[in-house]
């Protein structure tokens, strides 16, 4: 019976035990309580469920996780694991789940950008929030993002005025730090650019090794007419950390999105974007890699919905695993009725580095529109034996012409990303990855 | 330099080189010709330590090292170089960034100083005049989007910037318009001296007008059937592959 498993216990527990911010609104009471109701009906998403095929939480389920880390607002050794390109410039940081105004720099940020934590949100002004936390559970909801609407704690809140420009990028820091127990942080945020306005963000997740938190990730973000977000993601959680975040992404008309994504780090990670391109001509490019050691798994879920006129989307990602490593990664294309002209394409490869590693790549095109062009790719292989064998010829010792070869499969994730220093980051970060690759 | 005795090798269980022998000195231009099948390729995948080559018999010593139990890079290091027929491209990885890693890996296994960017820089840059390459192909990817002379010209450019004592150069002129192949034989001329040996194997004779050997060797069903000077060439570009075999002692086919 679900209502045994150790994670679920843990999470109805936590509901009792934890007075959230914002708790005594009626309507914000009364939508946690339906969600928590809902995760008791649904559960934790099974392999039955579609998007999470490849992924099991057998292993998760027989988890309990403490309701919150209570001393998260004075832990101390946060400041050392900030990433060097958070060290400079605006940054939120969030330590175990909630917002560190001591750690973050968010007062050189230019006119018409307003940043507050969800937690101080919902202390002084939760009625304009009430649009995106007074929701009725839908079939697109599923355990973790029920949860997320019955627990979150804590979150960003990101507006950025119509016009504005925010020339320097806005790092978002999420940091994991041992606690007394492994903890759950549910966290919801929302970014929305107004019209013609133009933000970079970069998002960030460093960890200490061993501290096992699940960290549960909800997010809005709405891009207006003609704006553009610039989104990096630079993850590196600790490797003992699960991760698992949904972002649903909305773009009006001739509004962009480009997303770089680097996933390195935690135990069990997994990113759901479901993309909806709701304007005429908006667009969507993501590129993204994955590296994974050990026992790792990750699960890339990139769904994108056409439902605007000459709508553009184009993915591509790579896949490294080694070891026993699991890597998933879906890419589907849906292009709505209406959306006539839409051109969208996923491509996705992967590189095995052992016998006993997985990599699950399925693209999907499901289309019902009109002079419609749409392309996908995936592959699953190992390392060229001919290219390796002309690296050797050349003097170049095997193990390194693997690294140089599995670096250059990776490299396409970090094309057109800037500015320059933190694309030099992410390949520093990247050749640090792999001297762990195995011979 | 080189010693081959008696090479046995087979590639996918099937005998190839079938008791192949040579001898290569110091300075000396050898070219190694014969008809398609012969076991030409073989020969410099062989030296070269391509992984699914066997070797079944014979010896190859190299400045009286066993090569044969040498890994790729180390024979690398040991200076041989080997011009592909087929380079291959490499996505992702950059010229400057792929020369550098291939020269310092080299040095550092020779115990020898590995070089800084600077310096690095400084070195291939003469090298790219030398030649006469033009600099973009340092920024470029290794051979991405090459023509089939580009590639071959490159190698040639590798070649120079390794200096390598003996250089295996494997058909360099398949697929070459004369220009191309004047190119790349003025490339190769320029690196011979008395310390490098160079082993040119090739299908044509053409090649051979522009970079004049020392000794044409004819390899047949995986031996050397027939030895001689430039003149060798010639001959068989008058009368064929099948004159050498019509030549040849009986006790050497049987």
């Amino acid at each position: 019976m679900t209502a045994a498993l150790p994670f679920v216990q843990s999470m109805h527990a936590a509901a009792l035990q934890r007075r959230l911010p914002g708790s005594g609104l009626a309507w914000l009471d009364a939508a946690r309580t339906d969600a928590l109701q809902a995760f008791a009906d649904r559960g934790l998403p099974d392999q039955r469920n579609e998007l999470w095929k490849y992924t099991s939480l057998r292993a998760l389920a027989q988890r309990a996780f403490a309701a919150n880390d209570a001393a998260a607002a004075s832990r101390a050794g946060a400041a050392a694991l900030l990433p060097v390109p958070a060290r400079q410039g605006s940054r939120a940081v969030f330590v175990n789940g909630a917002f560190r105004a001591d750690l973050s720099s968010l007062d050189a940020l230019p006119e018409g950008v307003a940043v507050q934590s969800l937690a101080a949100a919902l202390r002084d002004a939760p009625e304009p929030l009430r649009f995106l936390l007074d929701k009725r559970v839908d079939d697109d909801d599923d355990g973790f993002t029920l949860l997320n609407r019955a627990l979150a704690a804590d979150g960003l809140i990101l507006k950025v005025a119509a016009g504005a420009e925010v020339g320097e990028p806005l790092h978002i820091v999420h940091v994991g730090l041992a606690a007394e127990a492994a903890a759950a942080f549910h966290l919801r945020s929302l970014v929305e650019l107004g019209k013609g306005a133009r933000l970079r963000i970069v998002e960030h997740h460093v960890g200490e090794p061993q501290t096992g938190h699940l960290t549960n990730i909800v997010r809005d973000i709405g891009v207006h007419a003609n704006a553009h977000l610039d989104w990096t993601v630079v993850q590196q959680a600790g490797a003992d950390a699960t991760l698992l975040r949904r972002s649903k992404v909305r773009l009006h008309d001739d509004a962009a999105l480009d997303l770089h994504a680097l996933e390195l780090g935690g135990k069990l990670v997994r990113h759901e974007i479901r993309a909806e391109l709701a304007g005429a001509r908006s667009r969507f490019n993501s590129r993204g890699a994955f590296v994974l050691h050990g026992r790792q798994h990750a699960d890339m879920e990139v769904l994108v919905a056409h439902r605007g006129r000459d709508s553009f989307s184009n993915a591509v990602w790579r896949g490294v695993a080694d070891n026993r490593a699991r890597g998933v990664v879906h890419g589907r294309i849906l292009v709505q009725p209406g959306a006539d002209g839409a051109d969208g394409s996923f491509y996705n490869k992967n590189l095995l580095l052992s016998p006993d590693a997985e990599i699950d790549t399925r693209p999907a095109l499901e289309i019902y529109a009109d002079e419609v062009k749409a392309n996908h790719g995936a592959t699953v292989g190992q390392l060229d034996e001919k290219v390796l064998f002309y690296l050797r010829s050349r003097g170049i010792p095997l193990e390194t012409a693997r690294r140089i070869l599995v670096r250059a499969f990776c490299s396409v994730a970090l094309d057109g990303m800037d500015p320059a220093p933190l694309r030099e980051h992410c390949e520093a970060l990247l050749a640090e990855q792999l001297p762990e690759v195995s011979a | 330099m080189l010693t081959i005795h008696n090479l046995h090798a087979r590639i996918a269980g099937k005998e190839i080189l079938k008791g192949l022998s040579l001898e290569v000195k110091p300075g000396e231009v050898h070219a190694i010709m014969g008809p398609n099948g012969a076991g030409k390729s073989t020969l410099g995948n062989v030296l070269a330590g391509r992984p699914g080559y066997e070797v079944t018999q014979g010896s190859v010593l190299f400045d009286g090292k066993n090569l044969l139990e040498l890994e790729p890079e180390a024979r690398a290091a040991a200076g041989l170089f080997l011009a592909f027929q087929y380079p291959v491209e490499i996505p992702g990885v950059n010229n400057t960034y792929f020369l550098r890693a291939a020269l310092n890996a080299q040095r550092k296994a020779r115990g020898e100083q590995e070089l800084d960017s600077m310096q690095f820089l400084k070195l291939v840059r003469e090298k790219v005049k030398e030649m006469g390459m033009t600099p973009e192909l340092l920024n470029r990817a290794v051979n991405e989007g090459f023509s089939g002379g580009e590639k071959k010209r490159n190698e040639v450019f590798q070649m120079a910037l390794l200096e390598p004592r003996l250089a295996v150069l494997d058909e360099t002129d398949s697929g070459l318009d004369i220009d191309a192949l004047k190119r790349v034989a003025a490339g190769v001329n320029s690196l011979r001296s008395p310390q490098r040996a160079f082993l040119v194997i090739t299908h044509y004779q053409r090649l051979l007008d522009y970079i004049v050997p020392d000794f044409v060797h004819v390899l047949a069903d995986g031996r050397i059937v027939e030895s001689g000077d430039a003149q060798l060439a010639r001959e068989l570009e008058a009368h064929g592959y099948a004159w050498v075999r019509e030549r040849t002692p009986v006790e050497a086919s049987a």
